[in-house]
């Protein structure tokens, strides 16, 4: 579960970044964060990994006070939640096989680690490319390497910033199908995206941002929606009887 | 062993600096080996005449056995007395002609009878040679004193000299080694910026990543520490034979293995701490 609760960041600049803005995520959503770029997506996600601090605030991932976290459990929260970057962040000079079991070898899981790497490339079918290096793969293999490294500890959530940007139409799907998979399988996803035509098609929770604001949570909508349909209903049955 | 595959890497993928880095801890390494020998040796030459007697006194012709044994009962008894050894005429003879056995004209010319008998002392501590000279120079039956408390004086205060020097010099090449390392480290670090923050994002811990960078200054140290060792022991045991030639008498060479090895497990452990310690400075400087 993540809960940002009021939360506001403001940068150096004195800019706002975030601005009172409170979203809940329950355990195996799959929800999306939309927005122009610069809305504040990217700020969530590098919050909720405590790469930053927040001005205002508090953020809550399963039981961990992300804000009072002690710096000594920041690499635990790291290990529970995976992240794909924007920018993928995968070791040039490492093969794909080091660079996803690089988590494992971090937290010091070495035991069937070879055996996990293998499994997780073969779920997001890489298993081909292991020797290679990042340099040899095309943008989508990249994203793919990217969320198998993301997802080698088995983590409780998922965070996919612009996970489809700059790929074609079928190969975004393709990404967004994986996620869609591991999101069945109990893992919370919460995937930054500006690609509209994707959330279109999807039944997925939308939260839209807008200069550091959430301007739209479709979960609320559609509760709403619940709501007024089942007060409609009530008041049709009262008046039948 | 997760680290040392890390480490390994790193040294791998960058050939240059790690080559640097070991030339500098082999040539300090070198100097230290060198300087090991150099005590060794100086040690064993004042071990030497320290050993050999220090003062040596020679009866006139007419002294009697009794006066002799008298004499040296006498010095026996002070407690300052480390070893005593009478030479007899024919001893001393013998001693000569050992000495000049390449000259016959010299052996013609010498009898037992020109010999003076004498007495070789040794004391405990070498500031008791004047008062044991003294007490033999008061003695009727003595002709003359004759002591080597100015060689070894001489030679203990250049052997100082000689270890003031080579520490110096070792402190100095030390310093120059932490600091190269620092500074390699510190490149290393630099251009590892990216990695070290996609690691740290993706939960690693300080040390798991300064660890790598430790271990990459502890291995500088310690091949640094073996060439060095190993290039000046190969020179030492080649140059044993000439060595042993220039030195006739005193027993320096060869040198036991013993001490050779006892020197490399030295240089291992100051190779270990001289490593660490650098590579642990240039990652805390580094590594904030």
């Amino acid at each position: 579960m993540i809960k940002l609760d009021k939360v506001s960041k403001r940068f150096g600049t004195g800019v706002f970044g975030l601005s009172n803005v409170s979203l809940t995520v329950n355990k195996g959503e799959f929800v999306f964060l939309v927005g122009p770029s610069g809305s504040g997506k990217t700020s969530i996600f590098r919050l909720i990994i405590r790469e930053t601090l927040p001005t205002e605030g508090t953020i809550f991932v399963n039981d961990w006070d992300v804000v009072k976290l002690p710096n000594s459990q920041i690499p635990h929260l790291r290990k529970k939640v995976g992240m794909v970057f924007q920018d993928l962040k995968l070791l040039a000079d490492r093969t794909i096989f080091e660079n996803v079991i690089l988590p494992l070898e971090i937290a010091g899981m070495l035991d069937d680690a070879k055996k996990r790497v293998d499994d997780v490339l073969q779920q997001v079918g890489l298993e081909s490319h292991k020797e290679k290096f990042p340099i040899q793969l095309s943008g989508g293999e990249l994203q793919r390497a990217a969320i198998a490294r993301a997802l080698v500890l088995s983590p409780d959530i998922l965070l996919a910033d612009e996970a489809t940007g700059n790929l074609d139409m079928n190969t975004s799907w393709e990404i967004i199908k994986l996620l869609s998979d591991i999101n069945e399988r109990g893992t919370t996803v919460l995937m930054a995206t500006h690609n509209l035509d994707i959330i279109k098609n999807l039944q997925k929770r939308v939260v839209e941002l807008e200069k550091g604001h959430v301007v739209k949570d479709s979960h609320h909508k559609k509760a709403e929606h619940a709501h007024t349909e089942k007060q409609t209903e009530h008041k049709e049955e009262k008046e039948s009887k | 062993m997760r680290y040392t595959k890390t480490t390994w890497r790193n040294i791998r993928r960058s050939p240059y600096q790690a080559f640097a880095a070991i030339l500098i801890m082999t040539l300090t390494f070198l100097a230290i080996s060198f300087f090991g020998f150099l005590l060794y040796g100086s040690s064993a030459v004042v071990d030497f005449f320290e050993s050999r007697p220090q003062v040596t006194a020679f009866f006139k012709s007419e002294t009697k056995q009794t006066e002799i044994n008298a004499l040296e009962n006498s010095l026996q008894s002070t407690g300052k007395i480390a070893s005593i050894k009478y030479v007899s005429k024919e001893e001393a003879l013998k001693i000569y002609k050992q000495q000049n056995k390449n000259d016959p004209l010299l052996l013609d010319l010498v009898t037992a009878d020109i010999l003076p008998a004498s007495l070789e002392i040794s004391t405990i501590k070498i500031e008791d040679l004047n008062t044991v000279s003294e007490t033999l120079k008061t003695s009727s039956a003595i002709q003359e004193v004759v002591f080597q408390k100015d060689v070894i004086a001489t030679l203990t205060s250049w052997t100082n000299v000689v270890r003031k020097i080579g520490i110096a010099l070792i402190f100095v090449l030390s310093l120059v080694s932490v600091f190269i390392i620092i500074t390699i480290t510190g490149i290393k670090i630099s251009q590892k910026k990216e990695d070290i923050e996609i690691m740290t994002l993706i939960g690693a811990t300080r040390w798991h990543i300064r660890w790598p960078f430790v271990f990459e200054g502890v291995f500088y140290g310690v091949i640094g520490a073996i060439i060095g060792w190993a290039f000046s022991s190969t020179l030492i045991l080649y140059s044993t034979p000439f060595l042993a030639d220039f030195m006739r008498g005193i027993p320096v060479f060869p040198i036991p293995m013993l001490f050779y090895f006892s020197l490399l497990g030295g240089e291992l452990l100051l190779a270990i701490i001289l490593g660490a310690f650098s590579s642990f400075l240039a990652v805390l400087r580094y590594l904030k």
